[in-house]
């Protein structure tokens, strides 16, 4: 069975927030999912699917659902792989509505480590019952360190320089220029970013996303329901899910679960990536993005770097416009994960509601994709191909 | 520039059911590797069943020879920078680690490495680490 072509994505919602000391996070979650069915057309009962992940405080979906007066649930999934958790939430979704499971499904996140303090430069403790762990957490791992050594090793093996990894926050701050939500909106140039603070070498300041408090939802309905709705249609064409660890110690910093969740989604939606007018890429760090372009197929293993420079991810000047948004590199990172503000600006493109400035002409196929966890010790990978209708 | 090491506390790694026999031997200064009785490939880091075939597995000691496939120094946010690597052990697994007691800004990945066991906080067993050879 395939989920292409059997739902849509009908509503869509990026809270506006930045900066939340004064809300919980479950209001968050419960103000994004209002806006979510504004944007939609639809009323909270409604919905019969739910699905959120990690960031949402409690028992897998149990508190949320219930918080959120949820109570004609019929199909539920926690799927927790860190920021591309809510891609995957698309394509279950998108599953179970071709199954019959549910017709309307709901994706939340939330969350505010701006306001908590907290960031990829901490140690995350996720238990001590987790077995790599004893063996891992004496040596520092945290998030930055970890995607530090995978560019570390790109430079390596393919000579790829910090001028080259610099012009993917280059294109992002052109973007976010245009956003008036953006946290950071200040066009930046490749000098503004090696010339900004070491973190872990070879990542600057520049070269990591913001950390901001947020959050977004959507919503996935059966073709039937998107079509009584008056909003423009974008249905799902393909999706794909992969994880990658260390291979039980042969560690392969080169390639990322995206070559596995990509070829996934091209196949099921019956198209290559030069068909593709836009993409969210997830950018936690301009590493991530680097890698992801090269496992995803927009050029070859090796030659992100060269792929980047002079301003292809720019819309309006270069071949593949990226995360017109501002991305996690300028605009949001809501929770510390990127998933869900992925596939927001993706149905504004496709939609036709981005910004005048970053507006793809002609939007009909993007894509977004997601990694979760650590892209250096084991991560998550989620690609959605969405298409225009 | 030099970036001479200097150490941060390390914490203390957990003792978990399975895992004992590692830190006992590390308190001896003997490093062990996990190897499948069935396959007899070596993994890391350390597992009751193979992850290749689900075999059982042994302990065996390791050389403690590596070279290091990659590394980040953290410069922010610690009482001192500490560089975090993968070595590739001459076994042929790869493994987390810290490279210690030399210049960090001189490090390169390729380098060889040998292995230094580092005592962790509160009396907790040490934790394998490398340094230049």
């Amino acid at each position: 069975m395939t989920i292409r072509d059997k739902a849509y994505i009908v509503g869509a919602y990026e809270h506006p927030t930045r900066k939340a000391p004064d809300k919980s996070v479950a209001q968050i979650h419960a103000e994004s999912a209002k806006g979510a069915l504004a944007d939609a057309g639809l009323s909270l009962s409604d919905i019969d699917g739910y699905y959120c992940a990690g960031d949402a405080p409690g028992l897998g979906m149990l508190n949320m659902a219930d918080y959120m007066g949820l109570t004609n649930l019929r199909h539920v999934d926690s799927t927790e792989t860190g920021g591309c958790s809510y891609l995957i939430h698309v394509s279950h979704a998108a599953q179970a509505i071709a199954a019959g499971k549910c017709k309307i499904a709901l994706i939340t996140l939330a969350g505010r480590p701006r306001s908590a303090g907290s960031s990829g430069m901490q140690p995350r403790s996720w238990g001590v019952d987790i077995p790599d762990v004893p063996f891992e957490a004496p040596f520092g791992p945290v998030t930055v360190n970890s995607y530090a050594m995978v560019a570390a090793r790109h430079m390596y093996e393919y000579g790829t320089t910090a001028e080259q990894l610099a012009w993917i926050k280059v294109a992002a701050s052109h973007h976010a220029q245009h956003n008036p939500h953006a946290m950071l909106r200040d066009v930046v140039t490749v000098e503004d970013v090696v010339n900004s603070p070491l973190v872990s070498t070879p990542l600057h300041r520049l070269d990591c996303c913001v950390v901001s408090d947020g959050g977004g939802a959507l919503i996935v309905a059966h073709p039937d329901i998107a079509k009584s709705l008056k909003r423009p249609l974008v249905k799902v064409r393909g999706a794909g899910e992969a994880t990658k660890g260390q291979l039980g110690g042969h560690v392969d910093l080169t390639y990322s679960g995206a070559r596995r969740s990509g070829a996934a989604a091209f196949e099921e939606a019956g198209i290559t990536p030069q068909d593709i007018k836009y993409a969210s890429i997830y950018d936690s760090f301009t590493i991530t993005v680097l890698m992801q372009l090269e496992d995803l197929g927009f050029c070859k293993k090796g030659e992100g770097g060269k792929f980047v420079s002079d301003g292809n991810l720019i819309s309006g000047v270069g071949k593949l416009p990226f995360n017109t948004d501002g991305g996690g590199l300028c605009n949001n990172h809501p929770a510390n994960r990127g998933g869900i503000t992925k596939v927001i600006e993706a149905v504004r493109q496709l939609r036709g509601e981005a910004h005048p400035a970053v507006q793809v002409k002609n939007c009909d196929l993007a894509l977004a994709h997601g990694t979760g966890g650590l892209l250096g010790a084991r991560h998550g990978s989620a690609t959605l191909i969405l298409e225009r209708a | 520039m030099t970036m001479m090491y200097q150490p941060n506390p390390l914490p203390a790694p957990a003792k978990e059911p399975g895992n004992e026999p590692f830190w006992d031997a590390a308190r001896t200064g003997k490093f062990l590797v996990k190897f499948c009785t069935s396959c007899k490939k070596p993994h890391w880091y350390p597992r009751a069943l193979c992850p290749f075939c689900f075999g059982e597995t042994e302990w065996k000691e390791g050389s403690g020879k590596g070279v290091i496939y990659s590394l980040s120094v953290m410069q922010r946010g610690n009482p001192n920078p500490y560089c975090i690597a993968y070595v590739t052990l001459e076994e042929g697994v790869t493994m987390m680690t810290q490279i210690v007691d030399c210049d960090l800004a001189a490090l390169k990945i390729g380098q060889k490495v040998k292995l230094v066991f580092k005592p962790t906080e509160g009396d907790g067993p040490p934790v394998p680490t490398f340094t230049p050879v």
